[in-house]
């Protein structure tokens, strides 16, 4: 059951991933990038982990997606011509994924079975948020801030 | 518990109808399970559709001072089939520059995340199809994703109404979904989980056997319960809230180039919101399916849950036909300049209320907080200073 629903997720997470790379219209790349995203949110699902996968489908599909094909949108002077594959990018992510694979071999970590955890809780993730990481997450909430600050400074319409 | 056989009845028949499967394999069984979750779900939520469609109609009509359609069947009440046929046999049209699978996607995705929605509802005890720990946060994360839809029903129709109904929809989507998700915040925190089912059972208690404990009882809930339902009009994209689609202006919005049957999918889609937006604020906010009394729980609990949601689907139907369609630069600038503020002060009222022990002094206090927020946004947003009388030319 869990391997079927594996593979399946696999191969919908690969060919969404593959289609965003190699796609002519950056609307469909976009699109796919989409599907890529929700397969793994369906990961995290299968591995127990429903508040990430939520918070992947929430924060990936809900933002980054929408904000994505919104810039996409704004900067679009003129029609899509088609461009030629281009073989260095090809090369280039060939070669990183073919270090990051020899780097995994590498590790030691591969060879210990991991221990049995226990499935978390969005319970379990708020308390230790508001307890052990709370000077992080307040930090963050700066940041955020600034940044929501920032972008209203940028449009705001300037006094004649 | 009075009432427990015609209470779990449901509960009841799908047992009876699982234990034909005793000796099968297990995913078997679980599939069929399911099934059977998933099929009444979408049918009954299909029947209330239909019911819907022409119950709107008749009401509008009635508000309107007209008859409406009686002549399907008793009292109109089979329109919704001829409504059906007709969407059906109608030709379905693609335009010839539109982008052909993203047009013909965007329905089906508009419609998807509305029904996964509506699974993580608690209908009555023992009734909740799809039960996980973060079911509130399931329901917001699918309801994102209809977004991304919309955006694809007007950049694949290639058609420039349908652009400006799709970044219009976006635009007030993206911006009231904040104060849908903080109205929300002050009832997670004073339950303490994300579970459906753990919110409505912290609602069940009753104070000398007839105030029920529902969040709406208090300053902070009311207040909250008040900015979810507005933001809940908004993120179904209904009146006075339906800029992407005003007609009047940018023909029907993302919608322009669809026909037949994918037009009526965009309509299912939309009342399906309708419907999963009006059972989350049932179950947040109005006690989900406990009943108004404690006398009165001898009638089942499913009873209760879709009275109060019929309820609350009536109340849309009031306002759209009450209330003209807002400007668009007034509904974004009611979401950043009240909405977000109201919905911050709720937070601090529900953790007054709750720090007060939730008694009558907390109830007090976090009354104060919420009235005098209110007073001091709508002292400060006060526009009347800032225009003249109004003269008109030729009107005289």
């Amino acid at each position: 059951m869990n391997t079927a629903a594996f593979l399946f997720i696999a191969i919908l997470t690969l060919a969404g991933a593959l289609a965003a790379a190699v796609l002519p219209r950056l609307i469909h790349a976009a699109l796919c990038l989409v599907g890529a995203f929700l397969g793994l949110a369906g990961f995290y699902f299968l591995l127990g982990a429903e508040f990430v996968g939520l918070v992947q489908v929430f924060v990936y599909v809900g933002a980054v997606a929408v904000l994505i094909v919104f810039t996409i949108l704004l900067t679009r002077r003129e029609r899509e011509k088609d461009h030629a594959s281009d073989w260095g990018g090809a090369v280039v992510a060939l070669a990183v994924f073919v270090g990051l694979l020899w780097a995994i071999f590498q590790t030691p970590a591969l060879a210990v079975a991991a221990p049995g955890i226990e499935p978390l809780t969005v319970r379990a993730i708020g308390e230790v948020l508001m307890t052990d990481y709370v000077w992080p997450l307040q930090c963050v909430g700066v940041v955020l801030t600034a940044a929501l600050i920032g972008a209203l400074v940028l449009v705001m319409e300037e006094k004649r | 518990m009075p009432g427990e056989f015609l209470d779990q009845i449901f509960v009841g028949a799908k047992r009876y109808i699982l234990s034909f499967f005793v000796g099968a394999p297990e995913w078997l069984v679980r599939l069929v399970s399911s099934l059977i979750t998933i099929l009444v779900l979408i049918h009954v939520f299909l029947g209330l559709f239909a019911l819907m469609s022409v119950l709107e109609r008749k009401i509008l009509a009635r508000i309107q001072n007209r008859l409406g359609p009686n002549r399907v069947g008793p009292f109109g009440l089979l329109q919704p089939v001829a409504d059906g046929i007709k969407m059906l046999i109608k030709e379905d049209i693609v335009p010839a520059r539109a982008d052909k699978v993203v047009h013909f996607l965007a329905p089906i995705m508009v419609a998807a995340p509305t029904i996964l929605a509506l699974g993580v509802i608690p209908y009555g005890r023992n009734m909740t199809p799809f039960a996980i720990d973060g079911g509130i946060l399931f329901f917001f994360a699918v309801g994102s994703a209809t977004e991304l839809a919309v955006f694809m029903a007007g950049w694949g129709s290639n058609n420039k109404f349908s652009m400006l109904g799709a970044m219009r929809a976006i635009a007030q989507m993206v911006s009231y979904e904040l104060p849908l998700i903080l109205s929300v915040l002050p009832v997670v925190m004073i339950v303490g989980s994300l579970s459906p089912d753990a919110i409505v059972a912290a609602q069940s208690g009753y104070s000398l056997g007839v105030i029920p404990h529902w969040f709406v009882v208090t300053p902070w809930g009311a207040a909250g319960f008040l900015l979810f339902f507005v933001s809940g009009l908004v993120e179904s994209n209904r009146t006075p809230f339906d800029v992407p689609e005003g007609e009047s202006e940018i023909v029907a919005g993302h919608m322009t180039e669809y026909s037949g049957f994918k037009y009526a999918t965009f309509f299912l889609a939309e009342y399906f919101g309708m419907f999963a937006i009006s059972g989350l604020a049932v179950t947040l906010f109005l006690g989900g399916w406990n009943a108004p009394f404690a006398p009165l729980r001898f009638i089942p609990s499913y009873v209760w849950f879709f009275a109060k949601l019929s309820t609350l689907l009536f109340v849309f139907i009031w306002i759209r036909g009450t209330l003209p369609r807002m400007r668009v630069d007034h509904v974004m600038n009611f979401a950043w300049k009240f909405m977000l503020p109201m919905a911050f002060a709720c937070v601090l009222a529900a953790a007054v209320w709750h720090y007060q022990a939730r008694r009558l002094a907390g109830w007090l206090w976090s009354l104060v907080i919420v009235v005098a927020v209110y007073f001091v946004l709508s002292r400060l947003l006060d526009a009347r200073k800032k225009f003249a009388p109004r003269t008109y030319r030729f009107a005289e």
